[in-house]
Parts: structure tokens; sequence; C-alpha cells
């Protein structure tokens, strides 16, 4: 086991690095209020994060990650564009693997605003892949764009196009959801007829618009069998970046909603290209990070190293544009970044 | 060395337990008068009984203080992260049945799925600005569940009793709570979604994981399984 004196130094180290690339420190509160963490990840961060109640300040969570503090402090000072690193503490609550850390040091590079994003994508991953370089990991990469435009090119109703985006990060029911819009609507089972007595906050009116709004999606044309085969064969592709770059052009004559994402992709590989990343040998897959990395939106990386696959990633990241303007609302800014895990790299054995 | 066998401290479950044992020629009772929480064990040598709230027999076991112990599969569950590496299920013994269940208003005439509920759970937080609560006190078991199903938009809130009452006294829009007959939900207006079935439960006796069983406690354990039928 790594001394964690020594993780400290390792995660200062890589802190400074990121800071001579003209990052500025963030330090926040292990003690973060929970309501907010809550309101954006939902009741599964409970499962994730330690939760203690402050007498005076009430729900409490033992820093998660550093994200949402630092959106937070970005929006509150108002400014476009930003770029920052942090070292520190994070933790995580394990219900089922007791071998995972509970908690661990992280140090982060995020980046705000960025005239032209696939610069900041990869600005971000080329200061990971060079920090990594001596660790001989294997990255991969990935874009849920390209799958967030194959649904908004989708010729169906806005209703049905929301649902899919919802619930884009859960294959299974995003899968449901697909079969069921490729078939006619069966006819509603539920009596018009409201049954039981009015309790609670949902209201009898509520429960008649849905109604209404089931009747109308029973109207909305099925999608076409083909097209569902699409977005499977869009899901499916995956290799080293040029020959995935051809996948995708081939499919997208088919499917032409896809090709700005693409056009998107080009254009971040050629960006990493010319920061000295090998594009030629980079793995690209369309479904990486699809369940694990839920609040990305557009480029997703991570990195792993193949001879311990007992460990978790060692670094990841990518675009979380939404959650920034989940956060931050209309001054939610466009945002890209990643984070590093020191102790797994030291016991991998870089050190500096 | 004795073997500690705990066992719920009242109620009908205590009933329930005492006459499974008793069937089998093992005699449970209270010592001295009923209000004393400590028992006798009368057919088998060296079994010790404590009685035990319900709800904490699963950690006593997890930690190893009692050996074997009388408890819902609810409570184990709810109780033990990955339970089954610190406790084993030896029977199930057939009484206190219970269904662990989602039901939400019966005049939700649109909701009969957990897919309808994921979709009510999303409209509800746009229209009311927080996600739509359920009551419980099974947490783990609820939040898993609902995982595992991919329900999203939705928060717990904590109910530790007359739980069926929550969604009327707007603490909460649905419940997840045990049923036993249906009465209770039927009574306070509500309905089990369809696929909304969490757990089947009953009483069951565990055995611990925890390294325990040196100094004799397995050979006498090994004696009251055959005289319970068990071996």
């Amino acid at each position: 086991m790594t001394d964690k004196s020594d993780i400290r130094v390792e995660a200062y180290r890589l802190r400074a690095l990121f800071e001579a690339r003209g990052a500025e420190v963030f330090e926040t509160d292990v003690l973060q209020p929970a309501g907010a963490l809550l309101d954006l990840y939902g009741e599964d961060i409970r499962a994730r994060a330690f939760t203690t109640h402050d007498p005076l300040r009430g729900e409490m969570m033992l820093r998660p990650d550093f994200t949402l503090p630092l959106v937070q402090r970005h929006v509150a000072e108002g400014r476009a564009n930003g770029c920052y690193t942090y070292a520190g503490e994070v933790f995580r609550r394990q219900e089922d693997d007791p071998d995972r850390d509970a908690e661990y040091l992280q140090v982060g590079y995020e980046i705000f605003g960025g005239e032209v994003s696939v610069e900041a994508d990869a600005e971000v991953f080329a200061a990971f892949a060079e920090i990594l370089a001596p660790l001989g990991l294997r990255p991969a990469t990935g874009d849920t764009g390209l799958l967030r435009a194959a649904i908004e090119g989708l010729e169906t109703s806005a209703a049905r196009q929301a649902a899919l985006m919802h619930h884009l990060w859960r294959p299974r029911r995003f899968r449901d959801l697909l079969i069921r819009y490729g078939q006619v609507m069966p006819a509603p089972e539920s009596p018009d007829a409201p049954g039981g007595i009015e309790i609670g906050m949902r209201t009898r009116e509520e429960v008649a618009a849905r109604l209404a709004a089931l009747e109308r999606e029973r109207s909305v044309p099925p999608l076409d069998a083909g097209v569902i085969r699409l977005i499977d064969t869009l899901l499916g592709i995956r290799g080293q970046a040029p020959n995935a770059l051809s996948e995708l052009r081939e499919t997208a004559s088919a499917l032409p909603s896809i090709l700005p994402a693409i056009e998107l992709l080009a254009a971040r590989f050629a960006a990493l290209d010319a920061l000295g990343v090998d594009v030629d040998s980079l793995d690209f897959e369309v479904s990486y990070g699809r369940t694990t990395l839920e609040y990305y939106d557009g480029f997703v990386f991570g990195f792993f190293a193949d001879r311990r696959p007992d460990l978790p990633p060692v670094a990841s990241g990518g675009r979380y544009d939404a959650l920034s303007r989940a956060i931050g609302g209309v001054d939610g800014r466009p945002a890209v970044g990643g984070v590093l895990r020191p102790g797994l790299m030291l016991s991998l054995g870089s050190g500096s | 060395m004795t073997l500690k066998l705990g066992v719920p401290s009242k109620g009908r479950l205590m009933n329930d337990t005492f006459a499974w044992f008793g069937e089998r020629g093992v005699q449970l009772g209270l010592s001295g008068g009923a209000r004393e929480y400590a028992g006798r064990v009368e057919g088998a040598d060296k079994v010790e009984l404590a009685l035990l709230a319900a709800v904490e027999i699963p950690r006593e076991l997890a930690a190893g203080r009692i050996h074997l112990g009388v408890t819902g599969i609810d409570m184990a569950r709810e109780r033990l992260a990955r339970w089954d590496s610190q406790v084993a299920e030896v029977q199930r013994l057939g009484f206190g049945e219970a269904e662990l269940v989602i039901a939400v208003p019966d005049f939700w005439v649109d909701v009969t799925t957990l897919d309808d509920l994921d979709q009510v759970a999303t409209a509800f937080r746009a229209v009311h600005g927080h996600r739509l609560r359920i009551a419980t006190k099974y947490h783990r078991l609820v939040r898993g569940f609902l995982r595992d199903n991919e329900v999203s938009d939705y928060q717990l809130v904590d109910s530790q009793g007359a739980t069926e009452g929550t969604v009327k006294n707007l603490q909460a829009e649905a419940i997840a709570d045990i049923r036993t007959s249906g009465a209770t939900l039927r009574d306070n207006h509500l309905r089990a979604l369809d696929d909304g079935r969490i757990l089947s439960s009953e009483a069951t006796l565990f055995e611990t994981r925890a390294s325990v069983w040196d100094g004799g406690a397995r050979e006498v354990w090994d004696g009251l399984k055959s005289t319970l039928g068990l071996a």
C-alpha cells in the first residue's frame, strides 16, 4: 500500500502540472450541502455518497466529487471562461465491493467556456495523455453527441424524443422505448372514469393531462424499423479512430442527422492530432461511458491499466455542457474536464 | 460453549417462532414474567435464547454475537450490505409472509407499471419543482430495485411507521412498504403497481457467517439441526 503522504505529494505535483498549463487552483469544503447534490444526481447519490447531519445546516454530504461546487463557484463569479485545477479527497460509499476505496485523492483539470469546444476537449485529453504516458495506459474515447444527434433527427414527436434523451444513460429503458415507439400503440387499458378519491400532491388534472397525452401519443406514427436498426448499428460502432470515423460516415448516409456530430468528431480528432496525440491508434467507441459516466453529454474518455483489470480507471472525464446549464441556468458555460487518481498512479509505479 | 439463538422479542412473530420450534420438540419460552426479556430453552442442550427486536437480529448475526437468528428476509436484506456474505438462510419458517411493494394513489388510473411511474416522476418534477417522493423504511431495497429497473427522478423520504398515511398527509406521492393482505393499502386509497413487487419475505432462520463457530458451537448446532429435522 502506497503511503498516504506520498500520494499527497504526487497529487500536488500533478496539480502543479495543470497550473503550469494555465489553470488556477480551486479549493472547496469537504462537507457539501446535500440538497444540491440530490437535486442534480437524484436518489442514487445516497447510495454512493456519505450523508451526515449538521444540527444547523441540515443534511450534508462528504464531497463525492469537485464538479458541482466548481460549477457553482464559476457561475457565482459570473465569468465566461475559466480553467481550474484541484487536488483533494473525495468520498464514495461502497455497498457492494469491499475492495474499492471509500476515500481517495483526486486531481482534476476543468475548462469552462472556450471559443472552440473541440480544442478545449483536445487540450484536456492531451494534458492527461502526456501526464499518464509513463504508465503505458490504454485510453478509451467516445462521444455521446452522436446518439443525441440521432435522437434529435428522429421523425417522431417531441415527447418521444425527450423521453429517449432522458433515458440515454439507461440502456434497457432506452431500448424498451425504441421498441415501443416502433409499434402501433395499443388502446389504453385505463378507464377514463377516474377511480378512487384524490389524495396527495399530484392532482386529478395531472392524471387527466397524462391520459390525454397518452391518447395523443397513440396517433404518432411508429418509428421505421430501419431507423431502429440504424441506431443499433450506430451504438455498436467501435474501433480505432480512422476506422470508426469511416464506419460512422457510412451509417450517416442513411442517418444524415448525425453528420454535424461526425464533423465535430473529425474536428476533435484533428485537434488531438495537432496536440501530438496518436489518433490513428486511438480507440473510439460510440457507446463508451454510456452507463458509467452519466452526466457527460459529448466527448468522453478514460485511461485504463490493462495489466490490472481489477482497478477502476486511473483517469476519466468528458464534456458536461448540460450539467453546467442544469446548475448555472443561462449562466452555465460549456465545460469539459477530467480527474486523475494519484494513488492508483503511484501503485502502478510511475512516481515523479 | 453455548449456541446463541436470537428470536423476536414480542408479538405474533415471537409466538409463531416459539410454536415452530415447539412443534419440533424444542420448547422456547420467556423465563419469569412476560415483561422480562430473558428466555429459556427445553429440549436442546447448550442452546441459549436471546430475545431481541426483529430489526436488530440481522446486525447481531453479522457481528457474530448470536449464532442463529429468526427474522424476516426483508430485514436481513435491508439491514446488511451484501447480506449473503454476512448471513446464510437456513430455513424459511412458513409464517410472517409479506411482500414489499410500491404503491400509488388508486385514482392515478394512468399508472399501473414502473414504466408509468418513471414517466410520471419526470412530469411531476417539471410541474412541482421537486422529485416525486416515495415514503419507505426500506431504503436500500427500494433504491436497488428502482436502480435495477432504471427508474429515475424520484426521491426517498424516510417513514418508520404509518407509511400508508404519508400520501394523504402530503409527505410523499407514493410508498414502498410491506403488504400482508392489501386491506391497509385499499383503506388508504392506495394500489400496488402491477410490477412493483420488490421482495417476497417470510420469517426465516438465519445463521451467521462470522467466525464464531469454533469451540463446540458447530457441534451443538449440528445436534440442534437433527432435533429440528433440518439436517
